[in-house]
């Protein structure tokens, strides 16, 4: 196990839909620097759109919407908790990519016109635009990298970053540390800028089935990005509002109401009523779902078996060949024919994904971290509601702001300290004689999490819940990993242990309950803006222990009408009037 | 701690590798490059591609990519 050593101008890190957005944008920048993207897997066929993606769920396209339709939209369904600056930087810079991923060869449904056919899912405005072909997309993002001569390494598990003081403004980026999962060589790199672009914490909460690996998000996206922004002392925002989904129950992927909608499928009780006036996911629409089932009238199911045969044929071909392609061999092996029986769903475990939600790192307009040459973008950046554009558009901005700090900034001195920590920690799973298996402890963390911070949230559990992640910090200490491969699963249950402290302080913090099912807490079951209407923020304090803290949120630069503040508080449909007695 | 006892448990694995159709033996490793979860390997006594670890997201890049058709990926038998 050997230790080498790199360095760069740029270092990216994740390989998946942001990361390499941000590293082609760098280049493009200043081409005369040096940008490294790193990635655990392989970028050819990483991350959460590692099999495509079957639609924009946010294009914001002149003569549909507007920047400031969308940036209202988006801040009534984060209930008012926004930085609308960076959403306001999203949409205006939303077309622009669409027209530049269209060139690049992703190919976006278009109607007999030629303009983009763009459908309505969300509550007020129309910003879904399909992409039945988009199963691509990972190949055109790899033609532009070697374009434009990006350097890459795969398989290389980034687990911390380098940090150095810089005086008044407190700690700067260095640079970061990754060991490679095939060999357990440790490596330093050595960065001016660095951005994290790492997707979600996907591998919280246990899956139903039990199945460590049957999650809604790629579970290579462990958290961590999180756990790696949340050591260097950078501050994160939302942790509390959970990213929860309503999924096919069991194989644990997206109904998809977003896609059959425009077709005309919807979820409904049993009884195969709609309930809900929009699909489009949000903490509101997954309190309804929950109702639904308190009430008694669950499961929910995705109804298409009214549509006729030629429409469930082309859902059926956009559905089993994108983003989670391997449903259709669900379905058969189940049984399910959309023709005739409707799509069992439930509600997902928990994860943090701001790509959905709205936890993640937080980030200024320009994707800046509060860590100076630190920048982050896509899921695990904190732009709510951001989807795979917003990862797109992000990664841009994040590649050129690095490209500017690199231009300012000389590197960081390497601190010997922590790379001796680092590799010590790394290492330690490997040269141990015996311990606790990964995967073991792993199921133990996350079953923990699903019985402690589940919602609806209860105080006392959640109480116990961090005395439990304490308990595992130690069974840290016993890992026992025999090869490389299963070295990077240990790593990674540190980085999960960490997302699951975040998530049940910061759910302690704010003692409200806002976003619908996302962060319910019992004890505290109403919305309380006179004291909450603000961020919580999260952040490692000078002593090293994991602190919460509120941040007012900037005036509205797209002011929000009283009449509109609650029209997502206002989703269920309204039941016909019993009849009359005669 | 005290010396801890490891058992090995059974698992039934969601993707199977024709060995007719492989060709690893030649040099090819798309499958076990694409995957994201890097759960294939190649079993060189063999020279064809397995499943080592059971840690699969039924997410198929190694199905599609392979050049002969040879892996096959079905769904987890604990969602199936």
């Amino acid at each position: 196990m050997n230790t080498i050593e790199h360095e760069v101008d740029v270092l990216v890190i994740g390989g998946g839909t942001a990361g390499p957005m941000a590293a082609v944008k760098a280049k493009q920048a200043d081409p005369s620097l040096r940008v490294l993207l790193l990635e655990k897997a392989n970028v050819k066929r990483s991350g959460a759109i590692s099999m495509g993606m079957d639609g924009l769920n946010n294009a914001v396209i002149p003569g549909h919407a507007t920047p400031e339709q969308y940036v209202r939209e988006i801040t009534v369904a984060n209930d008012g908790i926004v930085n609308q600056k960076t959403v306001m930087a999203y949409a205006r810079n939303s077309f622009a990519m669409i027209e530049e991923l269209d060139r690049w060869g992703v190919r976006f449904e278009k109607d007999e016109t030629g303009d983009y056919a763009v459908k309505k899912v969300h509550h007020m405005g129309s910003y879904v635009l399909p992409m039945p072909e988009g199963h691509d997309i990972k190949k055109v993002l790899y033609r532009q990298l070697k374009r434009t001569r990006v350097e890459i390494t795969n398989r290389l598990v980034a687990t911390r970053l380098l940090t150095a003081d810089d005086g008044p403004n407190g700690p700067r980026v260095a640079g970061a540390m990754a060991f490679d999962c095939r060999t357990a060589d440790f490596h330093v790199i050595r960065a001016k800028s660095v951005v994290l672009a790492c997707g979600a914490a996907g591998r919280l909460g246990l899956p139903a089935s039990g199945y460590l690996f049957g999650t809604y998000e790629n579970p290579t996206n462990a958290g961590d990005g999180y756990s790696m922004a949340y050591h260097a002392g950078a501050e994160l925002s939302g942790i509390e509002c959970f990213q929860i989904n309503p999924l096919i129950k069991d194989y644990n992927g997206p109904a998809c109401a977003y896609v059959t909608g425009p077709f005309g499928g919807h979820t409904t009780n049993a009884d195969g009523q709609r309930f809900i006036e929009c699909d489009y996911w949000s903490g509101q629409m997954m309190w309804e779902f929950f109702q639904e089932l308190q009430g008694g009238r669950g499961p929910v199911f995705l109804k298409l078996d009214h549509l006729a045969e030629e429409t469930i044929s082309t859902i059926e071909t956009i559905l089993h060949t994108n983003e989670r392609p391997s449903r259709g061999r669900f379905h058969a092996g189940r049984g399910t024919d959309y023709r005739e029986r409707m799509v069992e769903m439930h509600i997902s475990e928990i994860g943090l994904c701001s790509g959905h939600s709205a936890s993640g790192v937080w980030v200024d307009e320009h994707a800046r971290t509060t860590v100076p040459g630190l920048h982050s973008a896509g899921d695990m950046a904190c732009v709510p509601h951001n989807y795979m554009l917003g990862a797109f558009v992000y990664g841009r901005l994040a590649g050129e702001s690095s490209a500017e700090f690199c231009a300012a900034h000389d590197f960081a001195p390497v601190d010997g300290g922590q790379v001796e920590a680092e590799r010590r920690r790394v290492w330690g799973p490997l040269l141990r004689e015996q311990g606790l298996p990964p995967n073991q402890v792993e199921y133990k963390l996350r079953r923990m999490v699903n019985d402690y911070l589940q919602p609806p949230k209860v105080t006392r559990k959640m109480e116990i819940g961090l005395e439990r992640f304490e308990g595992i910090r130690h069974d840290l200490e016993q890992l026992k990993a025999r090869d490389p491969h299963e070295l990077m699963r240990a790593l990674e249950v540190h980085a999960i242990r960490d997302c699951a402290e975040m998530a049940a302080r910061a759910s302690l913090f704010r003692t409200e309950s806002r976003w619908g099912l996302y962060h319910a807490r019992v004890d505290f079951p109403d919305r309380n803006d006179a004291e909450w209407l603000c961020h919580s923020q999260l952040k490692k304090d000078e002593q090293g222990r994991m602190a919460s803290f509120k941040r007012a949120i900037e005036p509205y630069i797209v002011p929000i009408a009283e009449s509109e503040r609650n029209a997502y508080r206002q989703l269920r449909v309204a039941l016909p009037a019993e009849p009359a007695l005669a | 701690m005290q010396t801890i006892p490891i058992a090995l448990n059974p698992s039934a694995v969601p993707v199977t590798v024709d060995a007719d159709k492989c060709i690893a033996h030649k040099g090819c490793t798309v499958c076990v490059d694409v995957c994201p979860l890097d759960v294939l390997a190649i079993d060189l006594s063999k020279g064809t591609a397995y499943m080592k670890f059971d840690e699969c997201w039924y997410c198929m890049p190694c199905e599609k990519d392979c050049p002969t058709g040879a892996v096959h990926v079905e769904i987890p038998y604990l969602l199936r």
